[in-house]
């Protein structure tokens, strides 16, 4: 098992801020666009840098996905900010018309997803964002697991020309992918190569997934584990190739298992090569108020419930 | 007739031909704004038909109650934006008319779809303010139906409008009292649309005669006045949705009916023919 270490922990908002500061010097094009949460959203540097370019839309997002595709229009590359819940759920229709299937390049860009958003509780943990969202035709759906791959994937799709929902998160991670990664858009990340099993991971379970495959391998067996930070288009190919060679395979996501990876995984493979799938996600239901660590762990998102699911996955092989 | 009006008869003929061609679509409301989308298109906005999607450096003309795609398709045929004879495959399989407009079906003049009601005025926001980073001084219109107005996300836009003083912008609502299950006032009554506006911070013109070429085209040369001053500008245009045909005038049955044979050639009796049919 390919050896990952730390040395700092950040929340992944935090590179969403950081790269944001990065465009607002960068490129003359991008402008930023929040619902009254520019702390949450780390976007105080770009304020102050490009006054101009920030636009407060105040506690109105149907309002910001208009404003945004209007600003595409007018060629500028308009990134929506909100929490994950307000910039889906809450405005599915407006990106539906006036961004998707107007063929608008607008970012969305949203926070606070997943059950790791705490004690603000169900109304605000949204799990159903990356179903809503991959399911609309042209979208592309993005889901980084730390705050330097969430930084790259800032960067990276401020030069895709396309509409995006770029989701990341609230909690502190740790930071274990490379400050000077290559993001590119649909390609997975080859975590640790491995024959007996594929774990799939998004997001905040990657990390989770890199601690599975070490109690994994303490019990002797060798996991093979992918980064999918793009849920769409789905790097069907990687998959494939991976699960050809260990037989079976493990999706992992802080989100519903209705419409989520583990779903898209499914779908790829029944499709292709039919071979066994657990998938680690919540299992249809709301969250509720808690800390992070204790929600993950009632909700069976952790690397221990990663590895009961491997272990069983395995059996199935059989 | 002056050329504006014979413009405005031929799209109404236009109107009431490809509702009938496609059996269906939403004659009422869209032959009560033949006449802003005659003005708009025909005098007062500069405009390049040879499409950009940005609108750089030209007048850009939102249709947020997309319903009414008829009499836009029709002015931006007939101003040059496609062929004329295209009217014809309105709403029909593999066309760029669809029911609703859209960029997706690459039709030129289009820049956001519409359809699903309150959305026009943000994207029309948004375009103007893209104008006012890019220097570009001219002014970005938008139309919406008055029912549209119950739309909440119409008020998110209204507010934003004036706090962030989006003075390139002309907003008109079709004030013509009728939705599809029956009148404003019956189904959800708008109260006072103008004090509304005023007290959202907008510069208000009311125009009476929305049917009325003369009186409409004063009072567009009067919102353009008034751009860049500081507000965003409403025109609140009474029409009459239907107008002028004498058994579709004022009444929201023909919001979204398609005439029969007979009445297809009793409305078309009404309408000189004044361009040459598609």
């Amino acid at each position: 098992m390919k050896k990952y270490t730390f040395t700092e922990k950040k929340d992944t908002r935090s590179g969403f801020g950081d790269a944001m500061t990065e465009l607002g010097r960068n490129n003359p094009s991008v402008v930023a666009l929040c619902a009254d949460l520019t702390g949450s959203l780390k976007l105080d540097d770009f304020k102050q840098e490009n006054p101009e370019r920030f636009l407060q839309v105040g506690i109105a997002e149907a309002n910001m996905i208009g404003i945004a595709a209007g600003l595409a229009i007018a060629d500028k590359v308009p990134f929506t900010t909100t929490f994950a819940n307000f910039s889906t759920s809450r405005v599915y229709d407006q990106i539906r018309q006036s961004v998707c299937y107007s063929e608008k390049n607008v970012k969305i860009c949203a926070s606070h997803a997943g059950l790791t958003l705490g004690e603000d509780g169900a109304t605000h943990q949204v799990l159903e964002d990356l179903g809503m969202m991959k399911m609309l035709p042209g979208m592309t759906v993005i889901n980084p697991c730390d705050y330097n791959q969430t930084k790259a994937a800032t960067l990276a799709i401020a030069k895709h020309v396309g509409p995006v929902y770029l989701r990341f998160g609230r909690p502190v991670m740790p930071i274990f992918t490379a400050p000077d990664q290559k993001f590119e858009i649909g390609k997975a990340w080859m975590v640790n190569e491995g024959k007996d099993v594929s774990i799939f991971a998004t997001g905040h379970l990657v990390w989770e997934a890199i601690k599975a495959g070490e109690i994994l391998e303490a019990q002797g067996i060798d996991a093979e584990i992918i980064n999918i930070h793009t849920i769409k288009p789905l790097d069907e190919e990687a998959i494939l190739k991976s699960v050809a060679k260990t037989g079976c395979a493990v999706s992992a996501e802080e989100h519903n298992k209705l419409g989520g990876l583990g779903e898209s995984i499914s779908h790829v493979l029944s499709c292709n090569d039919p071979k066994p799938l657990e998938i680690v996600a919540v299992q249809d239901t709301f969250g509720e108020s808690g800390t992070p660590d204790e929600l993950m762990k009632k909700y069976g998102l952790t690397a221990e419930d990663i590895v009961k699911a491997t272990l069983k996955v395995i059996q199935r092989k059989k | 007739m002056t050329d504006l009006e014979k413009i405005a008869s031929q799209i109404r003929r236009d109107i009431i031909r490809m509702v009938h061609g496609a059996k269906n679509g939403h004659p009422g409301g869209a032959l009560g704004c033949a006449d802003l989308l005659t003005l708009l298109y025909f005098k007062h906005m500069s405009h390049h038909t040879d499409f950009k999607m940005n609108g750089k450096g030209e007048y850009v003309f939102f249709l947020s109650n997309g319903h009414i795609s008829a009499v836009q398709y029709s002015a931006l045929a007939r101003a040059g934006y496609f062929p004329i004879a295209e009217l014809a495959t309105h709403r029909k399989l593999n066309s760029r008319l669809q029911g609703h407009p859209t960029p997706h079906a690459h039709l030129p003049g289009v820049r956001v779809a519409s359809g699903s009601l309150g959305q026009g005025l943000s994207v029309a926001i948004g375009v103007a303010t893209g104008k006012k980073l890019d220097k570009d001084n001219k002014l970005v219109y938008v139309l919406m139906g008055d029912g549209e107005q119950q739309e909440g996300q119409v008020w998110e836009a209204a507010m934003y409008a004036a706090h962030h003083k989006i003075d390139n912008l002309v907003a008109f609502i079709d004030c013509n009292g009728q939705q599809i299950d029956g009148s404003t006032e019956e189904v959800m009554s708008l109260g006072e649309l103008q004090h509304k506006y005023q007290a959202f911070g907008w510069e208000v013109i009311t125009v009476l005669k929305g049917n009325d070429i003369p009186t409409l085209d004063a009072a567009i040369t009067e919102a353009k006045a008034k751009a860049h001053k500081g507000k965003p500008i409403m025109v609140l245009m009474h029409t009459e949705m239907g107008y002028p045909i004498d058994f579709m005038v004022g009444t929201h049955k023909w919001h979204g009916v398609a005439p029969s044979d007979a009445q297809k050639n009793l409305a078309l009796a009404q309408l000189p023919e004044t361009l040459g049919d598609y």
